[in-house]
């Protein structure tokens, strides 16, 4: 007999941490069909007919965000055998509002109530058994980051699943309330059958006035007649509205339980010590400055202190395997389009990129520490009035400024936006900002053009990045993500020690899904340049790459930029390949070049460009469709191949828009 | 008086949540409801959001959010 599973919780409440104890590192991490929202399962430690599925954190039932509706839909449609309910036990009342709506599923159920150590450490207490009595729900105290409690849970869950009994307490409801639920639940008996839906859970989203239910059960409009009657009249006796009306039934009943069942004599340790880290993290003054120095920090330690001598060690590695190939292949005398293939294609390719390894998994690292300690919610809380401007809100910023160091995992960290529409916005706008790959372009052009205005030219390019993304964020805000954003209704939650188990895990899994890329999309785009670079149209393979057909694709494209100021098939192919990997513009424009070395590369350049027409080729560099590889992450969480083209095809015209802009403009001023 | 009134270190009791739709649903189930005690705790550093303090919990909401709550019995904690 196999058993499924659903984890539900709130957001904050040591879910992920649950989850890793009951299924250790043996986990799949996916998408549910249709929308971005992370699904992840695994098989029970011991118990390995047991899966279970970590929902999303969610508040509430209702049917406003893709998470709770995703939760809604994986409860009545996938018939989880069980559901664990983690309920943080500092914030109970809160927790049990979403477990009072659990239980109206009619599921089987079992409450981890979980940071009970907590509880008990400030000399606060929770009776157990009478909130058990209280729910009719078996209770099992647990705290999952010191793994006390959970191979109890784990007992009564395989109990509770086994016996398949469901919730026996629905009545939390009183009066009027009462009364319009069972009068509706009466009406849509049938229909909640025949679509398989709980009655008593159609019911109450009936009278709370939920639009997909009302769709899901086809009520006629003559049931629609009956119900907004009984609702009218329940409005009426209470003086309230139907929404306020249900949410103020379950908190009050909730507050009954908790006078029954908690003694609180003060907040928690962790709380208080919240409130004391909080006077210095989100100080009016220090705030902000505290968090940029944090950024820093991390920046300074993934890309120079720590970064840097492993990318190192690792391209040394590559290399090293590389040439060891490549002696191999001669020595088995294969052919030499084949060691072309192998070397100058999958090795190089493929090689360049995974060389970004220690920095993705290291920023990773970090950003797991600022998530899990809580510092996050925080960030969004200081910033959040920058972003909201552009639609955005707070939670964004820390996406955004990754994408100075690599676009990469910065939209694989937008996994942490709680709402859909954002996660999009800043998939869209991270790449505006300047990666540290394209450094090495702005070091070719500068010294080559602009050698005495170097670091204006370099400031400038910068901040022309926010600017478009600002202006992006606004246009996008009017038009394709138009609609109300997810409010910014965010809970602080107390600092905590980061797990380090959970941080492995998440770093582990941003690596795997790195290297997955390297070795899929990022293998395929390598020998599809490879092969474009070293052949030409009669697929002879070429000495002269100039002669390839790179080369020609790149001379039928080069007129486009002539209303960007240049013409020059090498600047083209440059900036194909320059797709691979944004570095990889330098290597063209100088094996295409012909150039010696830098000086004279500077000198081929001033034929191909003015400074003008540079400056418009640098923007162009910077605000185009990012490379390969964050091509692939944004396709991963966007979730489909044809948003992430339409993505790549936007940022690809924004560039073009506004380099035209900045050359036609310039050209107006400069003779 | 509504939320967004209350200074910093003073704490009112709900009576009414305005708005529609999904913020004001999450209002509500963030436990906003009307009698609660809810204490206004910290202004971020630009002015906007504020943080709050209800049922146990630390709560952000942005003041155009506040501003649609109402509250009474305003008093310093």
């Amino acid at each position: 007999m196999s058993f499924l599973f659903a984890l539900v919780g709130n957001q904050n409440c040591g879910k992920t941490t649950l989850f890793n104890r009951l299924t250790g590192s043996n986990q799949h991490v996916g998408n549910f069909p249709g929308v971005t929202v992370e699904k992840k399962e695994g098989h029970i430690l011991k118990h390995k007919d047991a899966t279970i599925v970590d929902l999303p954190g969610i508040y509430s039932l209702s049917p406003y965000t893709s998470e709770e509706v995703v939760t809604r839909d994986f409860a009545v449609k996938e018939h989880p055998d069980a559901i664990i309910n983690i309920v943080d036990a500092t914030n109970i009342e809160r927790n049990l509002y979403l477990t009072l709506q659990l239980m109206e599923l009619g599921i089987p159920m079992i409450i981890a109530l979980n940071m009970m150590d907590e509880v008990r450490q400030s000399g606060n207490s929770i009776d157990v058994k009478k909130l058990s009595d209280h729910l009719g729900l078996p209770v099992v105290p647990i705290s999952a980051s010191k793994n006390e409690g959970v191979s109890e849970l784990l007992d009564v869950a395989m109990k509770v699943v086994t016996e398949q009994k469901p919730p026996v307490k629905l009545d939390f409801c009183v009066g009027p309330v009462h009364k319009a639920i069972h009068s509706i639940a009466h009406l849509i008996e049938d229909q909640a059958r025949v679509y398989d839906y709980p009655t008593r859970f159609a019911a109450t989203k009936l009278v709370e006035g939920d639009a997909p239910m009302t769709e899901a059960l086809g009520i006629t409009e003559n049931q629609q007649h009956i119900i907004d009657h009984i609702v009218e009249e329940m409005e009426f006796e209470l003086g309230t509205d139907r929404e306020a009306a249900l949410a103020d039934m379950r908190y009050s009943y909730i507050e009954k339980i908790c006078s029954d069942c908690v003694t609180r004599h003060q907040e928690t340790k962790e709380q208080l010590r919240s409130e004391k880290i909080d006077r210095f993290l989100t100080h009016k003054y220090f705030g902000i400055p505290i968090f940029l120095g944090i950024m820093l920090l991390i920046f300074w330690l993934t890309f120079t202190v720590i970064g840097a001598p492993l990318q190192d060690l690792l391209e040394r590695g590559i290399d090293w395997l590389t040439a060891e190939l490549s002696h191999l292949l001669v020595q088995v005398n294969v052919s030499p389009w084949l060691h072309s293939l192998l070397i100058d294609g999958v090795c190089a390719g493929v090689g360049s990129v995974l060389s970004f390894l220690p920095i993705i998994v290291l920023l990773f690292f970090f950003l797991s520490l600022l998530e899990d300690s809580g510092y996050m919610a925080r960030v969004a809380f200081v910033m959040d009035k920058l972003l909201r401007k552009i639609g955005l809100s707070g939670r964004s910023f820390v996406p955004m400024l990754i994408g100075f160091g690599c676009s990469v995992p910065a939209i694989m960290a937008t996994r942490t936006l709680s709402s859909e529409r954002d996660r999009k916005m800043t998939i869209v706008l991270t790449p505006f900002m300047s990666c540290s790959a394209k450094l090495p372009i702005y070091g070719m052009i500068t010294s080559a053009f602009f050698p005495k205005h170097g670091g204006v030219v370099m400031f400038s390019i910068y901040v022309l990045g926010m600017i478009v993304a600002v202006l992006s964020g606004l246009l996008l805000k009017k038009t394709i993500f138009r609609g109300n954003p997810i409010p910014f209704v965010m809970e602080l939650p107390a600092y905590r020690m980061p797990s380090p188990k959970t941080v492995a895990l998440h770093m582990w899994e941003k690596a795997k899904d790195f290297i997955r890329k390297a070795f899929t999309i990022i293998f395929v785009a390598a020998i599809v340049i490879w092969f474009l670079q070293s052949f030409d149209w009669s697929l002879n393979m070429v000495e002269d790459s100039s002669m390839s057909i790179l080369a020609s694709i790149g001379s039928v494209i080069a007129p486009i930029f002539i209303p960007l100021g240049f013409n020059d098939w090498r600047a083209s192919t440059a900036l194909i390949t320059g797709l691979t990997a944004k570095e990889s513009v330098v290597s063209t424009l100088t094996i295409l070049t012909g150039a010696a070395n830098d000086a004279q590369l500077g000198g081929i350049l001033q034929g191909i460009f003015s400074p003008l027409s540079a400056f418009s080729f640098l923007v162009f560099t910077i605000l185009y469709m990012p490379c390969v590889a964050a091509f692939a992450a944004t396709k991963r969480e966007l979730g489909s191949l044809k948003s992430a083209a339409a993505t790549a095809l936007y940022q690809t015209c924004v560039a073009y828009l506004v380099a035209l802009v900045i050359f036609q403009v310039g050209s107006l001023f400069i003779r | 008086m509504t939320l967004d009134n209350v200074k910093p270190g003073y704490c009112g009791t709900i009576t009414a949540i305005g708005g529609e739709g999904a913020l004001r649903r999450r209002l509500l189930d963030m436990g906003l409801t009307p009698n609660t005690m809810v204490t206004v705790r910290k202004v971020a550093p630009m002015g906007d959001p504020i943080e709050l303090y209800l049922r146990s919990y630390v709560l952000t909401i942005r003041r155009e959010e506040a501003a649609k709550i109402e509250v009474h019995g305003v008093s310093k904690v």
